[in-house]
């Protein structure tokens, strides 16, 4: 069954095709990847998921839902969430209340009930408080808990972005390079991190550029490059394939054929 | 309720004594206290990452208001104060709806214009009205209840000429005179405690959802809206907050000062509201008070300097920005100058050895 679904996606920025034509199917609990080159329109697909940019053309459905023309915080209560590839934490607060403001969308409690201290205010923030500290301790941040987030060191950071991802108890998780300035342990623990979440039931889009990664967590790989969808299949087919290899590295000007291959 | 007043009046009383040598007088005391108030206004809305300028404008709504409801209406000060936040609540809406789509100084150009509006109106209010009921006198419409209206009331006087001439005079808002002779009704204890009132109110938004939301949206706009917080909500309600208070301060002054005209409410307001937060910085709710108190004492302080008070003024000010770049409440910025000055010290002691080693 199909949580995410896009027919048709078109992007024009003025004259420029950031996405042209793109279909794309996720199923429910899979990890999917997405990759191509710099530029290929692979950051535009995710703003345009999360509501942050609406598509020129084409529909976007989230469990047979249209959310192409929905505002980003009504996408995040219907259960999609993101991480940013160049990391986006509310620098100014510590990490404990980071994580509660990604719960934002779970809360229910008015100003007027925390003017006064009412029981529903006072219930509801012990819940979130518990749910930022536990989530602290799945991604190793109890050390950090009442640091300034713009102070972590980096792996802190895109820990706790994606750690922020998922407090909102979505659905489904867009990871915009989350492994972009890691070490290949702090990759591999983040794999690692991915896959717990997929037993979690949770789908997950990831975008990267490390192919350990990709073998290591992803079920299926879409390819994407100048904004048209190029190739799909499991990561062992798509490195196999002519045209990605193509789009990485390149023609052979006299071939006409992939280098790798000669 | 009658002990508290006069335990608080008794605390002024020696408050003012000890202030004295400061030449703080009530007077002095009470304009410190409402624009601590206006200082708090403006502070929810920078905090929202918001640089609107529209205080000035609300706070005229809130003064014209309750001044009218209680002197006109003979209705209760609190009521009548409580109807002009409301009122300006109200109007924050449909301004907050497209204004809030701008950012920074366009919304700051935005929202002065807002203000110079809620001005003009407040000046030509009573010559519109008046054209208005000529326009209806010579078509002749609702004419006999106008002219029965006339001769009960004393705000509209109608005048036939035979020649057919109609003169009106309308007199509510009075113009560029403003409205005289308001009933000083309002105290220093009231300020004091709607100052608290704001401030616990403030206090309690920060541990809430709302509050929280508020932050983030400073800090990241479209990060914030990922995290599912209704962007366009949260600033119009903030907008609307912030105009209410900046109208009880309005109601609480109007009714201080015996009479309120247009020019109390223009483009020098705004600016010195906006310096209330800049003086104290916006890090916490205590800046814009603290900077809003000193900054309306300072001159009364420095009356002993008599012609040099204007420059020394500008010079304490200007020493307050440079060196406490984040205002004057600001924890780490006291710490960073001592440490400064200690530095410098130290570093001097070492020169000065130095130089007698050598």
């Amino acid at each position: 069954m199909p949580i995410l679904e896009l027919k048709h996606v078109s992007r024009h920025f003025g004259g420029l095709l950031a996405l042209e034509d793109v279909n794309m199917i996720v199923e429910v609990g899979k990890v999917v990847g997405l990759i191509g080159p710099n530029g290929a329109g692979k950051t535009t697909m995710i703003n345009n998921i999360s509501g942050l940019d609406h598509p020129t053309n084409g529909e976007i459905l989230f469990q047979g839902q249209a959310i192409h023309k929905q505002t980003p915080h009504k996408i995040t209560q219907i259960g999609i969430t993101r991480t940013y590839q160049n990391i986006r934490l509310f620098g100014d607060m510590t990490a404990h209340d980071n994580l509660l403001i990604g719960q934002h969308a779970r809360g229910r409690a008015t100003l007027l009930e925390s003017l006064f201290f009412l029981p529903r205010y006072l219930e509801e923030e012990r819940t979130l408080r518990q749910r930022a500290t536990e989530l602290l301790a799945q991604f190793g941040l109890e050390h950090v808990t009442n640091t300034l987030a713009g102070t972590l060191s980096y792996g802190d950071q895109r820990r706790l972005e994606m750690a922020r991802a998922l407090a909102a108890n979505p659905k489904l998780i867009l990871l915009d390079e989350p492994t972009a300035g890691m070490n290949p342990t702090e990759t591999h623990e983040l794999g690692e991190q991915i896959l717990r979440l997929r037993a979690m039931g949770i789908t997950i889009l990831v975008i990267e550029h490390d192919m350990s990664l990709i073998h290591q967590v992803c079920d299926e790989v879409y390819v994407l490059n100048f904004g048209c969808m190029i190739a799909q299949g499991t990561p062992t087919e798509i490195r196999a394939n002519p045209l990605v290899i193509e789009a990485y590295l390149g023609v052979d000007e006299d071939s006409r054929s992939p280098r790798l291959h000669t | 309720m009658g002990f508290l007043i006069d335990g608080f009046n008794q605390l002024q009383t020696w408050l003012l004594i000890l202030l004295s040598p400061l030449n703080i007088t009530e007077p002095v005391l009470q304009f410190m206290l409402v624009s601590a108030i206006l200082g708090l206004s403006i502070y929810l809305t920078l905090y929202t990452g918001m640089f609107s300028l529209a205080n000035g404008g609300f706070m005229a709504i809130g003064a014209y208001v309750s001044v009218l409801l209680t002197q006109q209406a003979g209705w209760s000060l609190s009521l009548s104060i409580l109807t002009g936040m409301i009122v300006a609540g109200i109007i924050a809406v449909p301004i907050g709806l497209p204004v809030l789509r701008l950012r920074d100084i366009y919304l700051a150009i935005a929202t002065i214009g807002f203000g110079e509006v809620v001005r003009i109106m407040a000046l030509n209010f009573d010559d519109l009205v008046e054209s208005f009921i000529k326009w209806m006198v010579q078509k002749e419409i609702l004419f006999d209840s106008l002219i029965s209206r006339a001769e009960t009331s004393d705000m509209l006087d109608i005048t036939i000429r035979d020649n057919g001439n109609v003169r009106v005079n309308f007199e509510l808002l009075g113009g560029a005179r403003g409205i005289k002779g308001i009933p000083v009704m309002a105290e220093t204890w009231m300020l004091v405690l709607f100052l608290i009132i704001v401030i616990y109110f403030i206090i309690r938004l920060h541990r809430s959802r709302l509050g929280r939301a508020m932050a983030a949206i400073r800090q990241d706009e479209q990060a914030a809206s990922n995290m599912g917080i209704d962007v366009v909500y949260v600033k119009n309600v903030v907008f609307v907050l912030s105009a209410m208070i900046a109208a009880a301060a309005g109601g609480l002054s109007g009714h201080l000062t015996r009479i309120i005209d247009p020019s109390n409410y223009g483009f020098d307001l705004v600016v010195d509201i906006l310096a209330y937060a800049v003086l104290g910085g916006t890090q916490t709710w205590a800046g814009p008070v603290i900077g809003a108190m000193v900054l309306r004492a300072l001159p009364e302080t420095l009356r002993g300097f008599s012609e040099l008070r204007g420059l020394i003024n500008g010079l304490i000010l200007l020493g307050a920005i440079v060196y406490l770049p984040s205002g004057l409440v600001d924890i780490k910025g006291f710490r960073g100058l001592v440490a400064y000055f200690r530095n410098n010290r130290t570093q001097r002691k070492e020169m000065v050895k130095d130089n007698a080693n050598t």
